[in-house]
């Protein structure tokens, strides 16, 4: 009982805005989870085809890796309080973001044009739905991105609340790692 | 790391005067930000009652009508025929296509709009931060807006009913390939379509409320309320969120896959069928109807526990207050929830014995969903040892909530039954499995939202309601309620199916035909003294007797020590500090001690 309650009041800790966004990324990864397990239950029926999976894709998840590290600086640089940086990470930050959904697209274009269409059955059709969801995702990142950068670039109001960066940056790191573990996932189980 | 440490600090300051200077503002509310687009948590469990309140009228009343037809499979209501037009009614009969979308949507309505969000939004708002002692939810905001996607959701639900095709009519399960195909039915048309829009925003409000809720437990507590004195109420709730956050993403899945294949030519869960009504076979292949059920159970079954909780959580709170004794084993209830909480997402292919499943895989599902006996059964017997020799006080409140152990009894111990892969053979879609999710998760739920609006409506409105309407609404609703579903396992005993327009065919169920009639008949009356409960509850919202002591039950828990009218913000000085549980009734001579009282010097622990 002791035990359970020091738990609880180092969990006390942590900002609501914080445990609000980590509830959050667990509701996401079971919506995730769902589809990849239904990918897994479908492959095993007949008729099942699988696609080739385009250069371009690979080109996206380079893109969303730097972001991923460029948006770790840009919260490293708002924390040692160099406006500057921070604001060129940011915007370096949203660059990629909207360079990641663009290849994807392309990629998804490459892929309906070599044959895989919504006709049919098999893994292009789970490609189209689950990495679609997933750009949805990393496009209301890169919303926040931009209110951030408009934030940061206004000389209105300064700020020096760590959490929406703090916020912003788990949630960028998520949505990476998605893409990562859905990459690998498409690559192994075709 | 000690700047970074002293810089949270700062941080969580800022809050609590943030917090603070919203109480302050709280008399500048006009009437649209106090009673429209309110962000008092409060106010929006007012706003999920009473829309929970319009949605139980409308889905109990397509009961009504489906049991017309069920009772009366032979005569004709000329009546139905003016009021609901000559396509659902021709010639006063019911016609087969309405008797399908009146009970899909009676499915509807009753499980995800009046049972979850007007269940657990109504009472997750109004108790999560009065009884965890926080000024409102982690984020008003966010609470707003997932009684606004609610809202939205039950308007297009609503539109659905008045389209020229009507609503969804493939059951509430809406599986395909009959939701998948407009050509299936006239309600797989555009009924289908906005009951899956419906659908959707609905799981938007219930991902809003459920984060909410996790967080506002887990970081809000005032101080000294550690989890080991939260009162059993949030703790249900609590598990109630956990279950809808990590259940309800899935079934969105599910329905993202459906509106594909309705409308873009995937094939997940379509194959190559032949459709009668087109004479052709669908271009689709490889997909798998079985998919859907997998993804929905999924969803399907937690939604069970996440109907259940929070009725079981009011229930052990209005118990142990009228019953002047501490909650029997608080930790093993808690424990018990856990364990259910965690089972829940282990047993959903019970729902799917008869598709074809592997049997051993069966056999693995069957033992699980038998385990669910156990926390069950302590919960069980924990309530029954709670009003073992107490000072019980029959308050309406109190009776209901005897009810909802009665009928968890009855309906839990058919789950033994239906639980088993090989029985079920005999049983799945007759109306033994009607009777059995009726009795446990409907009728139940319903007996602990009437103990919840009966217990906490003067904290709700400052006013009581008519306690003589209530017992006549208890008594009549617990006879009518187990006379109306106890025959049901009868019927389905003896093979009598589920969802079918008229049985009257078979000879063999010639047998139930006076039966279906008196079935139907209690189901009209007990319906009609819902409406008593509903003309008690406005009514006492302007005319009830007012509440005049802060504490009216002699309740320890931290809802009882803000006014009797508390505004936004809850307390009106310092939200008050915790120093015990929740269920020190009947101790040391004394009738009941608060939660804010600190322990004695010479005061036994509990």
């Amino acid at each position: 009982m002791m035990a359970t309650q020091l738990v609880m009041e180092q969990r006390k800790r942590i900002h609501p805005s914080k445990f609000l966004l980590w509830v959050a990324i667990g509701s996401i990864v079971m919506m995730f989870a769902g589809l990849t397990s239904a990918y897994i239950v479908k492959r095993s029926q007949p008729n099942w085809t699988s696609f080739e999976m385009p250069l371009l894709f690979w080109y996206s998840t380079a893109a969303i890796m730097v972001s991923s590290v460029t948006m770790q600086l840009a919260e490293r640089a708002f924390k040692q309080r160099e406006r500057q940086k921070y604001k060129m990470l940011l915007l370096l930050t949203l660059v990629l973001g909207l360079l990641f959904v663009v290849l994807q697209w392309m990629g998804f274009k490459a892929i309906w044009q070599s044959g895989v269409t919504f006709s049919g059955a098999g893994a292009g059709q789970f490609l189209y739905i689950i990495a679609g969801l997933h750009a949805v995702h990393v496009i209301g990142g890169v919303i926040a991105l931009v209110i951030m950068s408009v934030k940061a670039i206004s000389t209105v109001k300064r700020n020096y609340n760590m959490v929406p960066v703090e916020v912003m940056a788990t949630y960028w790191h998520f949505v990476d790692l998605l893409w990562l573990y859905l990459f690998v996932f498409f690559m192994l189980l075709t | 790391m000690s700047h970074e440490a002293s810089l949270h600090r700062e941080v969580v300051t800022t809050h609590e005067v943030h917090h603070d200077e919203h109480h302050g503002h709280h008399h500048q509310e006009t009437f649209i930000t106090k009673y429209v687009f309110s962000q008092d948590h409060k106010m929006i469990a007012k706003q999920f009652l009473i829309t929970g309140i319009i949605w139980a009228i409308i889905g109990g009343l397509f009961s009504v009508l489906f049991r017309l037809q069920l009772g009366y499979p032979d005569q004709s209501f000329p009546i139905l025929e003016d009021i609901l037009g000559s396509k659902w009614a021709a010639g006063g009969k019911i016609q087969p296509e309405f008797y399908y979308a009146l009970v899909t949507m009676h499915g509807t309505v009753l499980v995800f709009f009046v049972l979850t969000a007007g269940l657990s939004g109504t009472f997750a708002n109004l108790l999560i931060p009065l009884q965890v002692g926080a000024r409102d939810m982690a984020s008003p905001l966010m609470n707003m807006l997932s009684y606004w996607f609610f809202f939205i959701a039950s308007i297009v639900m609503i539109a659905s009913l008045f389209v020229q095709t009507g609503p969804a009519s493939g059951g509430w399960t809406a599986y395909p390939p009959l939701s998948a195909l407009g050509d299936a039915s006239e309600g797989s048309k555009t009924g289908m379509d906005l009951w899956l829009v419906a659908m959707a925003l609905f799981v938007v409000s219930q991902l809003l409320a459920g984060l909410n809720y996790i967080s506002t437990i887990l970081n809000l507590r005032t101080k000294g309320m550690a989890m080991t004195r939260l009162p059993l109420t949030i703790w249900a709730l609590f598990f109630t969120a956990v279950l809808g956050v990590l259940s309800f993403p899935v079934l969105f899945s599910g329905f993202i896959l459906l509106l594909f294949d309705r409308h873009a030519g995937t094939s997940f869960y379509l194959s190559d069928i032949f459709l009668a009504s087109t004479q052709k076979a669908l271009p689709n292949e490889g997909g798998s109807a079985i998919l859907y059920q997998h993804l929905f159970w999924f969803l399907g079954h937690p939604e069970v526990y996440i109907i259940l909780l929070p009725a079981m959580g009011m229930v052990s709170e209005i118990l142990t207050t009228n019953a002047r004794k501490p909650i029997f084993g608080y930790m093993a209830m808690v424990g018990s929830m856990f364990a259910i909480a965690i089972l829940a997402f282990l047993v959903w292919a019970h729902h799917m014995f008869v598709t074809g499943m592997n049997p051993f895989l069966g056999s693995v599902f069957v033992l699980l969903t038998l385990l669910i006996a156990v926390p069950s059964a302590i919960k069980v017997f924990n309530w029954l040892t709670t009003l073992w020799r107490g000072n019980l006080r029959f308050t309406p409140g109190m009776l209901f909530a005897i009810g909802f152990v009665s009928f968890f009894i009855s309906g839990g111990l058919t789950g033994i039954f239906v639980g088993n892969s090989t029985i079920d053979i005999h049983l799945h879609d007759t109306m033994f499995v009607i009777a059995h999710f009726h009795i446990v998760m409907g009728v139940a739920s319903f007996f602990g939202m009437f103990a919840g609006v009966y217990h906490w409506f003067p904290k709700m409105y400052g006013r009581y309601m008519n306690n003589t309407l209530a017992y006549i609404h208890f008594w009549i609703t617990l006879i009518g309620a187990y006379l109306i579903f106890w025959p049901m396992h009868y019927e389905g005993l003896a093979g009598m199916p589920r969802r079918y327009l008229d049985v009257s065919g078979w000879v063999s169920f010639n047998q139930f035909s006076g039966l279906n009639r008196f079935i139907s008949i209690v189901s009209i009356i007990v319906f009609a003294v819902q409406l008593l409960f509903v003309f008690n509850f406005f009514y006492s919202i302007f005319k009830g007797r007012r509440v005049r002591t802060q504490n009216p039950w002699g309740s320890n828990t931290l809802e009882w020590t803000t006014p009797i009218n508390p505004g936004h913000g809850n307390w009106e000085g310092e939200i008050p500090e915790v120093h015990r549980w929740a269920y020190d009734y009947g101790k040391d001579g004394r009738d009941f001690i608060p939660q804010t009282e600190p322990v004695g010097k010479n005061e036994s622990s509990h």
